[in-house]
């Protein structure tokens, strides 16, 4: 009895800690039933707790436990690419970020991504728009020649409209000139 | 004037504070002297009539609105002129007018124009309105005068929509033409851009970024129901409408880059238009739907393009500078009004398009967003001043400026809406 209670309490935390991890629903895996000691049988009356007898049970080691999307030890939470002032080029330093989301896309076909490009304030706020959308485009390209599917990513344009600094100059606007990745579920 | 403007702005300073106020900073060189008399019983009416007739016409910068003192009694527009008198107080036109109580409660107000150096009688109009019509009908006072006397549409009755960013919410707002009356039509914690008047006036094209992207909208003021025109895989933008309303011109980028595309209003009937590897965006028809103007990067440095409304090749149209964007033409089709940048500074200037001349009406160094009133007169733009947004009005030939502040919020994306019909 007590034992079937505990095993619907592990499965209830394994659901809402898997649901919090912000992994996209492909990953989630069902949370597994705990491995039972044999002789532990359900309905069983109070017996008093021998050592060695304890079924040890370890959530971390689960898959989606952790999402390596937002893992901060693991490259694929990091999600900004910045850019020189009207460039759109993906600078080196980011090939190895861009490479990591390909491969995750890869893997997990049935991942979705959005990129949203952004610019700084200067100039017309819907040439902005199109400026942005060449920043996400360069970085869907890329994910596209490293194997993602052309169904697994859109780019979209923020333009000048959600600076991430509201600063009026270079050091806030070198933070705005970005393209952010975001997952399913996380937009 | 200065006295007259302090008697404007306390009219309407104890309006809600959120209202955005005028400042005039330069004035025709000629401006025609014209008494508004305060009109005899428009103490029954809130704002009476007078003071706002007469600050419309101020505000225009072609007209200088004469003190009048009392008189006793109000004459109206019944009153038998005395030209000579009026010659001498250096009046060149006279307004008079009455307002009176119908027993149904609603009002009645008439006015007469009378022309001192002529000695003449230029008619005038009587109106039937409820209370709060008052201010309408002001605005219509005043443009049957400015029609009069300047021989163009008075723009006094129109509309301007104009987007608010207060903390993190952003409003469309709509309001009189003098900023008063303002209205919301769309609060969202999300960014809006690009608001354009159906040429009706009774809907408005816009970009909102409630999903996380950019989609077009048409959204019907009078009921407040909106419905999606453009959302396709990728950012939509820059929705600009036929002149017979028919079409929309949008920038899409889901075939790759930002290509400008025609759809219809409800989003059916989709077709790209251009066909470049670079940036085409920000479209505008001409008056006669024949020819689009837009913004390209095809020629390395973003210039202003036209091409046939129904596709087919472009021709550059401004050369001077790297950066010329946001072009919209005068109601009349002969001038091009865009954003150039300047040294750093992006400017409203305009390019006539037979004598190729161009003019930088601005000196403000943030502006955006031009937009031309439907009498061609005033050019009305966001800019930024003291740190703020504000929204700006220049008359086309840079003479006359004001600026329209709203407290506590940055305004920008001002669009002048048409005549009304």
């Amino acid at each position: 009895m007590r034992t079937a209670r505990i095993a619907c309490l592990t499965l209830a935390l394994g659901t809402m800690l898997a649901a919090c991890s912000g992994g996209p629903v492909s990953e989630q895996s069902p949370a597994g039933v705990e491995e039972r000691q044999p002789g532990a049988q359900p309905g069983a009356q109070t017996q008093p707790v021998k050592p060695g007898a304890v079924a040890r049970v370890d959530l971390t080691t689960k898959p989606g436990a952790r999402s390596p999307l937002t893992d901060p030890n693991n490259i694929l939470s990091r999600r900004s690419i910045f850019y020189d002032y009207d460039s759109y080029d993906v600078k080196d330093q980011y090939k190895d970020l861009v490479e990591a989301h390909a491969r995750y896309l890869r893997d997990n076909p049935r991942s979705k991504m959005l990129i949203q490009g952004n610019t700084d304030e200067r100039g017309s706020r819907e040439y902005n728009v199109s400026l942005g959308q060449r920043r996400s485009d360069s970085v869907k390209k890329m994910l596209l020649l490293l194997g993602a599917k052309e169904e697994q990513v859109e780019s979209v344009s923020l333009g000048e409209e959600k600076p991430r600094s509201e600063g009026h100059d270079e050091q806030a606007w070198s933070q705005n000139r970005r393209s952010d990745i975001l997952y399913q579920g996380e937009y | 004037m200065k006295k007259l403007l302090a008697v404007f702005l306390l009219c309407f300073a104890t309006a809600a504070a959120a209202q955005l106020s005028i400042e005039i900073t330069g004035a025709g060189a000629q401006r025609i002297p014209i008494a508004v008399v305060p009109f005899a019983g428009e103490g029954a009416l809130a704002q009476g009539i007078s003071a706002i007739v007469r600050a419309d016409l101020e505000r225009s910068g072609l007209f200088r609105a004469l003190e009048v003192p009392p008189i006793s009694p109000p004459p109206t527009e019944a009153s038998s002129v005395n030209y000579a008198e009026w010659r001498s107080r250096l009046a060149d036109a006279l307004v008079l007018g009455s307002v009176a109580t119908r027993a149904d409660g609603r009002f009645e107000v008439r006015f007469k124009l009378f022309d001192t150096v002529k000695a003449a009688d230029l008619s005038g109009v009587a109106y039937t309105l409820s209370r709060e019509q008052a201010r309408t009908t002001a605005h219509r006072i005043a443009d049957f005068i400015y029609e009069k006397l300047t021989g163009e549409k008075g723009v006094f009755s129109t509309r301007i929509a104009y987007v608010v960013k207060r903390g993190t919410k952003f409003e469309l707002q709509i309001a009189d033409a003098d900023g008063a009356g303002e209205e919301t039509a769309l609060a969202s914690f999300e960014p809006i851009i690009s608001p354009a008047w159906s040429p009706d006036g009774r809907r408005l094209a816009y970009v909102s970024f409630e999903n996380k992207k950019p989609v077009v909208y048409v959204h019907s003021l009078q009921d407040g129901k909106r419905h999606v025109a453009a959302n396709f895989k990728g950012s939509n933008s820059a929705p600009a409408w036929s002149p017979d309303g028919a079409r929309l011109a949008v920038s899409l980028s889901r075939d790759g880059g930002s290509q400008i595309y025609l759809v219809n209003p409800d989003g059916s009937n989709v077709r790209r238009l251009s066909q470049s590897g670079g940036i085409d965006t920000e479209p505008v028809f001409s008056p006669d739907g024949q020819t689009l103007y837009f913004t390209s990067d095809r020629g390395g440095s973003p210039q202003v393009y036209r091409m046939p409304a129904n596709g087919g090749e472009a021709q550059r149209v401004t050369f001077d500078g790297s950066y010329n964007v946001s072009p919209r033409i005068s109601p009349d089709g002969r001038v091009l009004a865009y954003i150039a940048r300047n040294g750093g500074k992006f400017q409203v200037a305009t390019l006539d398009l037979a004598s190729r001349q161009t003019q930088i009406l601005t000196d403000s160094d943030k502006d955006e967003s031009p937009s031309f009133a439907p009498n061609g007169r005033i050019i009305l733009l966001a800019t930024v001043n003291g740190g703020r947004g504000v929204l700006s009005a220049v008359s086309a030939d840079g003479r006359i400026k004001q600026r329209l502040t709203i407290s506590a919020g940055d305004v920008r994306e001002p669009a002048w809406g048409p005549f009304v019909r």
